[in-house]
């Protein structure tokens, strides 16, 4: 690992978003927007007294979920299209480790989940006012572990994919189980033996689990921490299995 | 003058690039087909051949970017793509690798991260492709042949002692290719060899060696004013075209005696 390498290459693909200005705004606004959406289809809803909203349950577990979604398609398509024009290739011919080339990929967009998500963080807490117990800033950081999910998944998945069509393809193969069975449609305890077992080995069943926690206790409990520590290492796995697709000689 | 660079070097300094009995396959084709040559340092190989004939193949065998099947590739007196040679080896390939969403600079400078160039490195690369006018425009707005000197710029940040260039002229108007052979001619004379592949035969001129590749066989490594002996002509396309000729008849030859 050399760090000089890591942040020329974080410097690099932000720079490069930068320049795309339309997906930038659809990065930072989409989220917020549909989080609104989220707020006024619960609005009329009739509560028992006591009973926490609907919202409070389904927007605080979207909050982890944008991200995860956005993060794994930029980076899909962006490593996709780094394979295809030939500058990996190139890359791999100069002294970068390939850890550098990752890690590298996976700041510059956890900087850009962390922007997201502060901003949908931000308008749920201000202007929907999302009542949970613990702190918004917890909610952030998993959101932005989730984000480091997703970019980890797209480094992985984009090595199985020819072409940018086939990469946006494996959003239903790797993304949306994981959001039906996550615990948002249906709590996990009233979910079938078979698939509460996938439930408990998706990595994004975590990151809800540590939201719960957040939204029941004003402290960060220990459990929250245990949930955080398994994505950690859940995401460090997939990245070094995306180590692996990178080759720096073909067959 | 090629003389006086021979007694400078140093007595052991080992060859640039070394093949021996080199054969590679790109799943079940076979593309190269045993070849033997050197290259000496601070001299420009040019490698020729018709398309289709292993020129990029053989380059992509240097870089060590392309597993061998058989045989091997030495460069600068080590296994070709062994980890310390990705400081000295520069590649450049047929289609400009770089990020059309970047400038011409930031391109530049992200490539000359790897090798920690300044940005006094970074500027006298660009300049030294004649884009510094362009440094703080986005590549994909460049056109074909400045598109392509980005990439060539991204190389020579570097600063490789072997530098290989796929078909670096392609595009590219009659000043501008004189300007580069210019400029190649200057790396070499420091010391820098390069491996450049062209199928524009009145390149082959600026050269000091030629390997001619053919249905990757080594058909012959000699310098130009041998190719224009062997071939019969100053002309060194017809030079080229009378040896291609010659072996392709050879060939057919063998095959009917073979029948």
């Amino acid at each position: 690992m050399n760090l000089r390498m890591t942040l020329a290459t974080t410097t690099r693909v932000l720079d490069q978003l930068r320049h795309d200005h339309r997906s930038v705004a659809l990065i930072l606004v989409v989220p917020a927007l549909l989080l609104t959406a989220v707020y006024f289809l619960y609005e009329n809803e009739s509560l028992p007294p006591g009973a926490t909203r609907t919202f409070d349950r389904v927007g605080l577990m979207m909050l982890a979920i944008f991200p995860f979604v956005v993060m794994f398609l930029v980076t899909s398509i962006t490593m996709l299209r780094e394979r295809t024009s030939g500058t990996l290739e190139r890359l791999l011919t100069t002294p970068i480790h390939k850890a550098d080339l990752l890690f590298g990929y996976a700041l510059a967009f956890s900087i850009m989940a962390a922007l997201q998500s502060l901003v949908a963080t931000a308008v749920a807490y201000w202007i929907f006012n999302l009542d949970i117990k613990g702190s918004p800033a917890l909610v952030v950081l998993i959101a932005v572990i989730n984000a480091v999910l997703g970019v980890a998944l797209g480094l992985l998945c984009s090595a199985f994919a020819r072409t940018e069509f086939q990469a946006v393809q494996f959003m239903p193969v790797v993304v949306v189980p994981q959001i039906l069975l996550c615990g948002l449609f249906v709590a996990r305890e009233h979910m079938n033996q078979a698939l509460d077992n996938i439930s408990g080995v998706l990595p994004l069943t975590f990151s809800v689990d540590a939201l719960k926690e957040i939204a029941g206790n004003s402290e960060a409990t220990a459990t929250m921490w245990q949930d955080a520590l398994v994505m950690g290492l859940i995401v460090v796995g997939v990245l070094v299995l995306a180590s692996l697709t990178l080759r720096r000689q073909t067959r | 003058m090629s003389h006086t660079a021979r007694h400078a070097a140093p007595p052991a300094a080992p060859a640039a690039i070394s093949a021996t009995g080199l054969h590679v396959a790109l799943g079940r084709t076979k593309v190269l087909h045993g070849l033997d040559f050197t290259v000496e340092p601070g001299r420009i190989a040019g490698l020729l051949g018709p398309s289709g004939s292993g020129k990029t193949t053989l380059m992509r065998a240097v870089v060590g970017v392309q597993r061998i099947t058989q045989g091997s590739v030495t460069v600068l007196g080590l296994p070709a793509g062994s980890a310390p040679l990705r400081r000295d080896v520069g590649y450049v390939t047929q289609g400009a690798s770089v990020y059309g969403d970047l400038s011409v600079e930031a391109n530049v400078r992200y490539f000359g991260a790897m090798h920690h160039a300044t940005a006094a490195d970074v500027a006298e690369a660009i300049a030294a492709v004649g884009l510094q006018g362009f440094a703080r425009q986005k590549a994909a707005d460049l056109s074909g042949g400045q598109f392509s000197r980005v990439s060539l710029a991204c190389a020579l940040v570097a600063h490789p002692k072997l530098l290989v260039l796929d078909e670096p002229t392609v595009g590219l108007d009659p000043v501008l290719r004189a300007e580069l052979w210019e400029r190649f001619a200057a790396m070499a004379a420091a010391g820098t060899t390069l491996l450049v592949s062209s199928h524009v035969m009145e390149e082959a001129s600026h050269c000091s060696s030629l390997l001619l590749l053919r249905e990757g066989l080594l058909l012959a490594q000699l310098t130009p004013a041998e190719l224009a002996e062997r071939g019969g002509s100053e002309d060194l396309e017809r030079a080229f075209l009378t040896i291609i000729k010659a072996a392709e008849r050879g060939q057919q030859e063998s095959q009917v005696a073979s029948s």
